[in-house]
């Protein structure tokens, strides 16, 4: 049942993505923020599984999107496995380890587009994706991570109150 | 008797005594004297009205001040009002002006039946350049729609839901526009690309083209209706050994403020991929 607490979440992430923060361009990158909240849930130690998190993010995004809906389902799961190894390589750090999701979900998931695009006919120049969509990309995703994880902390530990000590 | 004679000539003497004086004051004789004495009564005056009134200061500030407090957040509060009224109303004004601008291009193209619909979302993935609108197929909204503003084309109709329906922008790097140049009588390709700038291509290069030609729909194609308004030639690049002409173009609607929308419905695309021949 804890679970279910993902739909609300992910719609509205969703919805804020589509109404607000792809309206906030820089030259012409935007932030992700179904990425960012991902990486920052499944980073949080009471999170016993946010893989359903990624799944239905990644779905939602490609119904919304022009782009195919593998790209944004298998990126969301890639976010997923490279925060729990870094869950525990770097626990000690959360913040650390939230913006190397980040910043290497991000990559990731632009060169994916990018790969995925020009495999339908659709020729982008690997200078302009870099340059004018990745790396503006990485610092407004970057710039979202530190609020989106407190929110998400939060919501773990509302959702996975800790035992009471005696 | 004499007691009363005795009165009457002190009387007498008193009156015409301090007639005298007033007459003598009155002409002037006792100015220095008179002077002085005023003045010491108008510095006294003074002191005593000075301390008054910083007594009376120090005793009723502290209350002034209070009132005034409470007064100055009545005040912000008022003016905070003021101000969101203000931008209500500029955004309404705002909505009413695109509204007639609608208005008035559905009236000058009268042959056309269109669908008004607003802009609420736009596509999560940074590579691709769509919109969302509220507007789907309960509304007859259907895939391949032109959508158009009051200032020119804006793209085409990508997928439809009950409510809502997701448009290709011209300047998405998978668009793809077939186009005529109205001054040089030639026509080409209009292709976006990830950054939002347009380019024409195809351009043959016997053909002279020069900043400001206008760039409108041909109508090959099927794709959309001719005679649509994309923009303006910016720039043009020729070179010799290229075996067509390049141009970038300046669209004439701002696809960073679109907000309000016209989906041509009446509009019936044609699809010709099977007739294009394969690899």
């Amino acid at each position: 049942m804890r679970n279910l607490v993902a739909a609300p979440v992910i719609l509205l992430a969703v919805m804020l993505q589509s109404a607000i923060i792809s309206r906030v361009t820089l030259l012409s990158g935007i932030g992700d923020l179904p990425l960012v909240m991902l990486a920052a849930w499944a980073l949080q130690d009471e999170v016993e599984t946010s893989w359903h998190w990624a799944v239905a993010s990644g779905l939602l995004v490609g119904f919304v999107s022009g782009i195919h809906w593998v790209v944004p389902a298998l990126s969301y799961l890639t976010i997923v496995v490279l925060a729990q190894l870094f869950q525990r390589r770097v626990w000690q750090a959360p913040l650390l380890a939230m913006f190397s999701v980040v910043f290497l979900g991000t990559i990731g998931m632009s060169l994916f587009s990018l790969v995925v695009l020009r495999f339908v006919g659709i020729p982008l120049s690997v200078n302009d994706v870099l340059g004018l969509v990745t790396l503006p990309s990485i610092l407004l995703n970057m710039l979202l991570a530190i609020p989106a994880y407190a929110v998400m902390r939060d919501l773990a530990r509302w959702v996975y109150p800790s035992p009471e000590v005696e | 008797m004499r007691n009363l004679f005795s009165r009457t000539l002190q009387t007498t003497i008193i009156f015409l005594v301090v007639g005298g004086i007033i007459a003598l004051a009155l002409g002037g004789y006792f100015s220095s004297a008179s002077n002085v004495f005023t003045g010491s009564l108008i510095t006294l005056q003074s002191w005593f009205s000075t301390r008054f009134v910083a007594l009376q200061d120090f005793l009723t500030a502290p209350r002034d001040v209070a009132s005034l407090r409470q007064r100055n957040a009545e005040l912000e509060a008022d003016v905070s009002e003021l101000q969101a009224q203000v931008i209500q109303l500029q955004q309404q004004v705002g909505e009413t002006d695109i509204l007639a601008a609608l208005v008035d291009f559905s009236r000058a193209r009268s042959e056309n039946k269109y669908k008004g619909a607003a802009v609420i979302g736009r596509d999560p993935s940074p590579f691709l350049h769509y919109v969302i609108i509220n507007a789907g197929s309960n509304d007859g909204v259907l895939r391949g729609m032109p959508v158009v503003t009051d200032q020119g084309l804006v793209g085409r109709v990508d997928a439809v839901i009950a409510d809502a329906a997701r448009v290709q922008l011209i300047t998405d790097p998978a668009s793809k526009v077939n186009i005529r140049l109205q001054n040089a009588e030639t026509e080409a390709s209009l292709i976006g690309s990830v950054t939002g700038d347009v380019t024409l291509d195809l351009i043959p290069q016997d053909i002279f083209i020069e900043a400001g030609d206008l760039v409108l729909t041909s109508g090959l194609g099927g794709g959309y209706p001719p005679d649509l308004i994309i923009g303006q030639v910016v720039n043009v690049r020729s070179r010799d050994f290229d075996l067509f002409q390049q141009a970038t173009v300046q669209p004439v609607v701002d696809f960073n403020r679109l907000q309000i929308v016209l989906v041509i419905i009446n509009f019936k695309p044609v699809d010709i991929s099977p007739l294009v021949p394969g690899p």
